[in-house]
């Protein structure tokens, strides 16, 4: 099991997420990653809004599956969610998302999904298909390592990333669990909570990537609660990538592609000049 | 080998723990702690002791020749779960988890509801014992058991309306979660059947086998001998598993859970879980549910909110995949007639989730013959379902309601 500990360097890394995240803090920063789901206000537009993002700065997509039972979620991703379901999404709109998208940009593409639909799917055939579509792998929100022999047995045969989360609550035990499961990055939800932007992210985001990075992670993302470039840049004053969800579908449910894609430049604008800031230096890679 | 003893967290290939990281160390501390508390004499006579003295346990049983004239004759016995304080099986898990969260020192409690009938007993808990509570219902459940709603107020519990989704139980489940995740350190979730993530299916089993338990020995008491089948609704499945539990191995009993038909299974509404549904995972359990090719949830349908759930816990699909229960369908419109029968022929009017045990038992007893004993289920007292009884059978007319 390769899993984020064993990374040394971008020479030895097959992963295009971890890579990504590599590269970007060698260059003195860190990965800004940001989620949209599929289908929401409509499948065209939920693509040509990832594709905007993505060309104003975000490093690497999540793109989530709309699901009917949502519990990780606050409200305005499951108003978006429950919206692209009432709009018909299936999941093949997702590997057809996936396809378009990868076929127009660079960045590698992540899918976030909760575990009932894959295993409806069929966990292996879903590996399949997602690899044939070009996508980089697996968010699972509701999926712990402890449950997920079928999707590392799928994922080590295809090589896809798996990003398994850590919460501040989780023990040391955990952690390490969580660690060496993972591939592309560790997912550290800043808060105890659900998705939403919030006005302050917890200082238990700082601790909990402390700990990662004391369990052997080179490669953890923080996400739950950042909307702000200021937030962005205050991550990635201790992470390795900031993931934004809930401020860009707001935007791009207010105002459209354009919206989405303004706010993402602004989101890119905190991954500039981190070693700048006067936040305490990091160990950079 | 003893079904007795299985715990989870699987029950053959069913249960585990499909929960966000996040919950991990709540469920882990619930486990551990239980674990010691179902060990500890002191936390049983003190459960005990509630039960007997603000319960109302044990239950009695009623023997009810009137209605089981039309069961073909079997002699029908009635756990009478309905007598409990709340109205319902509910309080027995409720007051387990109560005295569980003032053992592990958290102040706040949280519970989803359907019917109202957790909800209540959950409200009424947190009254007794000075805890915060907080009742997550689907905003259409809040209207068909307003009754549930006003009561779970005046016992000083807030109830939020949950208007995601199908606006029904599980999307109470899903708030009640999102709610848990954000305050752990200082909430305790109680479940109020026995799905979700391990450690709630074995947990919630343990407060309720009581009812089996009793029941067992009241009926060898009455009878002489054990009944030749016994019978309970199931939606989540907590009453049926209350009073399975104690014959799981008295292999020769026969164990029937009936559940909500809604307006017919080869309808697209009803809530026939084990039925119609196939494996899946929904609120951090693998079990059977209603779902579509894509794995998104099927919404359910029945007349009685209580059973108005597109899952079901795992140790039913275990229990069904090995065959030592079987599952069968009863409509609204069967469960409804059921209900009239015994307000009229016993004097005892159901509530309509215990009726759909009550109509599967009526056909039961026709195939079994005059020479069987049936024991039932009735897990809660009809008060509740006036308003629906009394607009199915057309009894509120206008001139009653102004009189």
């Amino acid at each position: 099991m390769s899993g984020t500990g064993t990374g040394s360097g971008t020479g030895a890394i097959t992963s295009a997420v971890e890579k990504t995240i590599a590269l970007r803090r060698e260059a003195g920063s860190g990965a800004l990653i940001g989620y949209l789901p599929v289908g929401f206000p409509t499948l065209r537009e939920s693509i040509d809004a990832a594709v905007a993002i993505v060309n104003n700065g975000v490093d690497i997509l999540e793109l989530g599956l709309p699901y009917s039972d949502p519990v990780m979620d606050g409200p305005v991703i499951q108003a978006a969610t429950q919206q692209a379901l009432a709009g018909g999404f299936r999941l093949r709109h997702g590997f057809e998302a996936v396809k378009a998208i990868t076929a127009q940009v660079d960045a590698p593409v992540l899918v976030m999904t909760y575990w009932n639909p894959v295993l409806q799917y069929g966990v292996d055939l879903f590996a399949d298909d997602l690899l044939a579509a070009g996508g980089a792998g697996l968010i699972t929100p509701d999926l712990i390592p402890d449950e997920a022999a079928e999707w590392m047995a799928a994922s080590e045969r295809t090589g896809l990333d798996r990003v398994f989360l850590a919460a501040p609550s989780s023990s040391d035990a955990r952690l390490a669990q969580a660690v060496a499961a993972s591939r592309g990055f560790v997912y550290a939800v800043s808060t105890m909570g659900i998705t939403g932007a919030r006005a302050d992210v917890d200082a238990a985001a700082r601790i909990l990537v402390d700990r990662l990075h004391a369990a052997g992670s080179t490669s953890t993302c923080v996400g739950v609660g950042i909307s702000t470039p200021e937030q962005v840049r205050e991550i990635l004053g201790y992470a390795d990538g900031a993931i934004v969800g809930s401020a860009l579908v707001k935007a791009l449910s207010d105002g459209g592609v354009d919206a989405v894609a303004a706010l993402a430049k602004r989101l890119a604008a905190g991954t500039q000049d981190i070693r700048n800031t006067g936040h305490p230096a990091r160990q950079l890679g | 080998m003893s079904l007795r003893t299985e715990s989870g967290p699987y029950f053959g290939d069913f249960g585990g723990r499909w929960v966000p990281e996040s919950l991990m160390a709540a469920l882990d501390e619930l486990s551990a702690e239980y674990a010691l508390a179902r060990e500890d004499p002191a936390f049983a006579a003190e459960l005990m002791e509630l039960h007997r003295t603000y319960t109302g346990r044990p239950s009695i049983i009623t023997e009810v020749p009137r209605f089981a004239a039309h069961a073909g004759g079997a002699r029908v016995i009635l756990k009478r779960e309905d007598l409990n304080h709340t109205g319902s099986h509910k309080i027995n898990n409720v007051l387990g988890q109560a005295l569980l969260t003032k053992r592990i020192g958290k102040t706040r409690v949280i519970a989803e509801t359907g019917a109202g009938q957790h909800g209540v007993a959950t409200a009424t808990a947190a009254a007794l014992f000075g805890l915060d509570c907080v009742v997550y219902m689907g905003e259409v459940d809040t209207q068909r058991q307003a009754l549930n709603v006003a009561r779970m107020r005046l016992l000083g519990a807030e109830v939020v309306a949950v208007k995601s989704g199908s606006r029904t139980l599980k999307d109470a489940i899903n708030d009640a979660m999102r709610d848990w995740v954000t305050n752990v350190g200082n909430t305790n979730y109680i479940f109020g059947t026995v799905a979700g993530p391990h450690p709630f299916p074995a947990m919630v089993r343990d407060f309720q086998k009581i009812i089996g338990e009793e029941a067992r020995q009241q009926v060898l008491d009455l009878t002489g001998r054990l009944p030749d089948a016994v019978t309970a609704c199931v939606g989540g499945g907590s009453n049926a598993m209350g009073i399975f539990h104690a014959f799981l191995d008295d292999t020769e009993v026969a164990l029937y859970g009936y559940e909500a038909a809604g307006e017919g299974v080869d309808t697209p509404r009803h809530a026939a879980t084990i039925t119609k549904g196939s494996p899946g995972v929904l609120h951090g359990a693998r079990s059977l549910m209603l779902q579509d090719a894509d794995g998104q949830t099927i919404e359910s349908h029945s007349i009685s909110a209580g059973l108005d759930y597109p899952g079901v816990g795992p140790e039913h699909a275990w229990l069904a995949s090995i065959g030592r229960a079987s599952y069968l369908p009863v409509t609204d419109a069967q469960a409804m007639d059921a209900l009239r029968l015994l307000s009229r022929t016993e004097g005892i009017i159901p509530a309509i989730e215990s009726a759909h045990a009550l109509a599967g038992t009526l056909e039961l007893g026709r195939e079994l013959g005059p020479d069987a004993t049936i024991l039932v289920n009735l897990s809660g007292r009809g008060d509740k379902d006036m308003e629906t009884a009394g607009r199915y059978f057309d009894l509120l007319d206008a001139e009653a309601a102004q009189s």
